[in-house]
């Protein structure tokens, strides 16, 4: 039997940290191996064959050499470089939120071909995206949905029945929406969810990206999604999403002009 | 961390662990120059450590560009031969040698101590922005050139500083990014090829 030394596969780098003096640790998300870690070497010297090719958020056919402790990635050749998303502040900022928000949630060498699509084509779609904040919910919706946290939306979480045209609430603790009577039983911190934001949140669920993007949804109902997403992302990993407090501080950018 | 040496002395081991902790340093170069400085002479030692000492007690930021300086201003910042009206914007210090080595440029220096790395929490005030926005709504800088690192944090802090500078009205530009002297073009990635196409000059 021959022990091949070498793999290739192609992958979107989504998480880079310093390792010594020249080197980088890169995660990368593969369609055929999931999340996994490779060394980059020399990659931060300036003549770099790879480092071009290895920058975060770029999509790359990557080949590795196995190691002992970590595989060290000795090429890579662009697939799509995201050109767009780089040269504007704020794609470049959801873009970034994307890739984090994902590593956080997707487990290590589990492989999902479904959540790389969704991360390939919400990259290639952001550009075009009349509302970025609409793919950014869709995103987050979809990766929930994949990584096992998918939020009840129809049925009361705790009596089961069928949710009313009324206003009911989001228990991030609970896993999704309690009727009115299960919210009286007071064991669950809860957000009010008008039924107009149940409906839209349904339809990021279930509907495919082109829809979405297709279909004008206000603003206030995408608001007030963000937070509701947000605090149940909060509950689910116990910490924030680093790249929340810089799109945030963008938006405040954008007010003072 | 590797393992304490049992046939060494505390205070020898204590030496190689805190090289090991330096750039480039890895545990053999460590041993070799805490075993080197054990046979060196004293007075050589005393140098040693009186340079250490000095480095921290008698280096400061500069007070108006953020570079190390022996003083409140640093040496550019004092030279009158300086333009004061460019301002090149640099990540950190080290950036500024660089630079100075070629001798071309006649400017002043921001230098902001790190780049917006918005997925490991640092943002705009995280690094020497807002001093950067100080020095230039009251001196009497009219260019701002941005010297950012050509990555991605490099390009969201040069993107950033556009978007703050611009309302002010000053004229800003960034370094050139494109293809590294010594390389080959069939290397060469996407992102650096179409900068380097849009950064083409008259020949
Ligand atoms: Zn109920
Ligand atoms: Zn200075």
């Amino acid at each position: 039997m021959t022990h091949t030394r070498t793999y290739q596969t192609p992958a979107i780098i989504i998480k880079k940290t310093k390792l010594g003096e020249a080197d980088r640790i890169l995660t990368m998300y593969s369609p055929t191996l999931g999340k996994f870690q490779g060394i980059a070497k020399a990659v931060r010297k300036p003549k770099s064959k790879l480092s071009g090719h290895l920058e975060m958020l770029t999509y790359a056919q990557v080949t590795l050499v196995h190691g002992k402790t970590i595989d060290t990635i000795i090429g890579g050749q662009t697939i799509n470089s995201f050109l767009s998303l780089r040269n504007d502040l704020d794609l470049i900022s959801c873009a970034l939120y994307m890739a984090e928000i994902l590593f956080q949630f997707v487990p290590e060498e589990t492989v999902d071909q479904g959540l790389f699509t969704l991360l390939l084509s919400s990259l290639e779609c952001l550009p075009f995206a009349k509302d970025r904040n609409q793919l950014l919910r869709y995103f987050e919706m979809h990766l929930l949905q994949g990584v096992g946290y998918r939020p009840e939306l129809s049925n009361c979480v705790f009596c089961r029945r069928e949710l009313a045209p009324i206003t009911n609430a989001f228990a991030p603790s609970a896993g999704g929406v309690l009727c009115p009577s299960c919210i009286k039983l007071g064991k669950h911190y809860a957000y009010a969810v008008s039924w107009d934001c149940l409906g839209v949140m349904l339809f990021l669920q279930e509907g495919d990206l082109e829809s979405v993007l297709a279909t004008p949804i206000e603003t206030t109902v995408i608001n007030e999604i963000e937070r509701l997403i947000r605090s149940y992302v909060r509950h689910l990993l116990e910490k924030e999403i680093k790249s929340i407090a810089w799109l945030n501080s963008l938006k405040q950018n954008d007010c003072c002009h | 961390m590797d393992k304490a040496q049992p046939l060494a002395t505390d205070a020898v081991n204590r030496l190689i662990q805190e090289f090991a902790k330096l750039p480039g340093i890895g545990p053999k170069s460590a041993q070799r120059i805490t075993y080197y400085l054990l046979r060196a002479s004293s007075e050589q030692a005393q140098s040693l450590s009186d340079a250490l000492l000095t480095l921290r007690q008698k280096t400061q930021l500069c007070s108006c560009c953020y570079n190390i300086s022996d003083a409140d201003l640093c040496i550019i910042c004092r030279n009158p031969q300086r333009n004061p009206s460019q301002v090149l914007i640099v990540e950190q210090p080290q950036d500024i040698l660089a630079l100075e080595h070629m001798g071309i440029y006649k400017g002043h220096y921001h230098v902001l101590h790190g780049a917006i790395s918005p997925t490991e929490g640092v943002g705009g005030k995280d690094i020497r922005l807002n001093e950067l926005l100080a020095r230039l709504s009251e001196s009497r800088i009219s260019e701002v050139i941005i010297g950012t690192n050509p990555t991605l944090e490099g390009d969201t802090t040069a993107m950033y500083i556009k978007r703050l500078v611009t309302p002010l009205g000053l004229h800003v530009t960034r370094l050139a990014r494109g293809l590294p002297f010594g390389s080959e073009l069939e290397y060469a990635d996407d992102v650096t090829l179409s900068r380097a196409i849009e950064g083409r000059q008259e020949f």
